[in-house]
């Protein structure tokens, strides 16, 4: 008697699971639809796992060396993409700050994801005087020119590095997500599962983070994706104007910042432009996933 | 109506009042102050003499006093002198206000040119070959990051073709007020102008392309045609009427955001602006210049948004019941 309890339970529960996949599946299901996402998301994977394991195969140190008699060499077989003005190999240097980039891109995503997150869900969850004021002070947070800001910040600060660069960035990028993650919040409190929990005396913390955000998760997922890309660019393109990774950890960036110089656009193209093209096509990658992502948290998009 | 505008620019107080309070905490933070774009170029000041100024300009005053004081004189466009260039900041900025006014107002105009035409195709002829080139490129455009996009261009037609020149806003030899003055002008704004332009119309495209899409089924739209109204005027006199104001409301936030996006394409293309300005000071440890140009930015971003605000709730009265 008891054994087909169970068995008609575990049927269920398998059932259950069929009709319902998981998020992680309708992506990958989504992904694998979209052929155009599915190339997008190998090459990233190509590259990636390239940038990332390049120590294995290329001499970091060499790599910091300055060699006088071998500066500004167009692309040989010795240096796949030529040398800078040290002398320094330019595909090792790619495979560096792609990996800097993206590990940096990341981590800014993350940590800004948290705080929006936080943000987001504390306005929304409490609603009313509390929702009101912190509305406010995004509104006033977001008519700051961050590009600006960021800046003035990462010059005036006393001891400037990765951690610190990391930190402002996130200062200045969670704001859309809290918006996103508050309006959701918002429509979320209003729901019975909500309010038995709180009739249950759940302290609010928990309702929050372990009742609310699981619902909210997909959501996350997408507007993480695609915030990643846009970061990457932001934090290049600080790093490109002088004002993002320090010296000691090269970026992207810091192979397109030789581009200032037009002399060096012109005639020594192979410095800078493997690297713009990189960062397009990590971009344009990033997107396309982002994209898939997107469709498949939301049932009416979905391709598949 | 006249109630919402009222209530719109009063909250535009509050955000103004915090913006200059963090800008100015920014500048405490920043190394030198006030005098020291007038007085520390001269070696022969001694300590008692910098305290005795110091004492004079209240910079020992409290910083509730040194608020009010920096306010008024910046309401009254008296940002302090420059350390590098040795002038009124205020001076220094009105010279390049007229740059990069003009490439924000060129860039936005060409945002338009490009976009409407080509919302409006996607828009009406939803899934033909035209919206697909047309949502693929709108998809490129908004994954490239401006910098990497303006040096493409730059290396393409000013290098390697050499249609354009590549830096400056204005050819230095040329003589100001002449045709040719002009000419060079148009030319040196060119390739700024478009690197902003094609990979800016992400926005508008897509909202019209959307809203057109939207507009379609709507039950008006069945009646003209039902009447007999011709496909093409359905489009311009009955859709394009509804989905267009939205966009001409969104002028303010384009404007305002284009002053301040224009750090990068201003420094890659040496395009004497306001942005460039910005750079070049932070690299100069000019922070009296920088303090008036993040004000001067983001208070051009409070009032832009508020006037896109009003001119919206003016056209769509919908936003205003809320």
């Amino acid at each position: 008697m008891k054994d087909t309890v169970t068995l008609n339970e575990k049927e269920l529960i398998a059932r259950e699971k069929l009709n319902n996949p998981s998020f992680m599946k309708t992506i990958w299901r989504e992904i694998l639809h979209d052929k155009m996402a599915l190339g997008s998301l190998i090459l990233l994977i190509i590259l990636l796992s390239t940038a990332y394991l390049s120590p294995l195969f290329i001499d970091q140190a060499a790599l910091t060396r300055v060699n006088f008699l071998n500066t500004w060499k167009p692309p040989s077989a010795a240096n796949w993409l030529g040398t800078d003005d040290g002398g320094r190999d330019v595909f090792g240097q790619l495979m560096i700050g792609a990996r800097n980039s993206f590990t940096i891109g990341i981590a800014i995503t993350v940590i800004a994801g948290m705080i929006g997150l936080s943000y987001g869900l504390i306005s929304g969850f409490y609603g009313g005087g509390v929702d009101n004021i912190m509305m406010r002070f995004l509104e006033f947070m977001m008519v700051l020119p961050t590009t600006m800001f960021i800046i003035v910040f990462v010059t005036i600060i006393p001891n400037y590095n990765v951690f610190t660069f990391i930190l402002i960035m996130s200062v200045f990028l969670w704001l859309g997500k809290a918006r996103l993650i508050r309006s959701r919040a918002l429509q979320e409190r209003e729901l019975d599962y909500i309010n038995a929990s709180k009739t249950l005396g759940t302290p609010s913390w928990k309702i929050m983070f372990f009742e609310m955000f699981p619902n909210l998760s997909s959501l996350v997922i997408v507007n993480m994706t695609l915030t990643l890309a846009s970061n990457i660019g932001i934090e290049t393109g600080l790093t490109f104007l002088g004002f993002g990774l320090p010296a000691g950890t090269p970026s992207l960036g810091t192979l397109v910042a030789f581009a200032r110089n037009p002399d060096i656009v012109k005639n020594k193209w192979w410095v800078w432009l493997p690297a713009a093209l990189l960062i397009l096509v990590m971009m344009l990658c990033i997107n396309y996933v982002g994209q898939a992502v997107k469709r498949a948290s939301d049932a009416r998009q979905r391709l598949a | 109506m006249l109630k919402f505008i009222l209530r719109r620019t009063l909250l535009m107080i509050p955000q103004l009042i915090l913006l200059s309070l963090v800008i100015f905490m920014l500048a405490k933070a920043m190394p030198g102050d006030a005098i020291t774009g007038a007085f520390m170029g001269n070696p022969d000041a001694t300590p008692e003499q910098i305290e005795k100024i110091r004492e004079k300009f209240g910079l020992n005053d409290p910083w509730y006093v040194q608020y009010g004081r920096w306010l008024g004189k910046a309401v009254q466009g008296d940002f302090g002198m420059s350390y590098t260039h040795q002038q009124p900041v205020t001076t220094l900025i009105a010279g390049r206000v007229e740059n990069t006014v003009l490439l924000s107002l060129f860039t936005a105009i060409m945002i338009y040119l490009i976009a409407i035409p080509l919302g409006i195709i996607a828009g009406r002829w939803t899934d033909s070959w035209a919206d697909k080139l047309i949502v693929t490129y709108n998809y490129v455009a908004f994954a490239t990051p401006t910098f990497v996009f303006a040096l493409l261009m730059l290396f393409v037609f000013a290098f390697v073709l050499g249609w354009f020149p590549y830096t400056g806003s204005v050819d230095i030899k040329i003589e100001s007020g002449t045709w040719a003055y002009m000419v060079s002008r148009a030319e040196h704004l060119v390739l700024p102008v478009m690197s902003g332009a094609i990979i800016g119309t992400v926005g508008t495209i897509q909202y019209l392309r959307n809203d057109i899409i939207d507009q379609k089924t709507k039950e008006y739209i069945k009646t003209a045609r039902a009447k007999g109204v011709p496909e093409g005027r359905v489009y311009s006199r009955h859709i394009l009427r509804n989905s267009l104001l939205p966009i001409a409301a969104f002028l303010g936030y384009e404007i305002t955001g284009l002053i301040g996006g224009s750090v990068f394409i201003e420094t890659i293309f040496s395009y004497q602006g306001l942005g460039q300005l910005f750079i070049q000071s932070i690299n100069l440890r000019d922070f009296t210049v920088v303090t008036a140009l993040v004000l001067i930015s983001g208070t051009a971003v409070v009032v832009g948004t508020m006037l896109s605000d009003i001119i919206l709730s003016l056209v769509d009265p919908r936003i205003r019941i809320e």
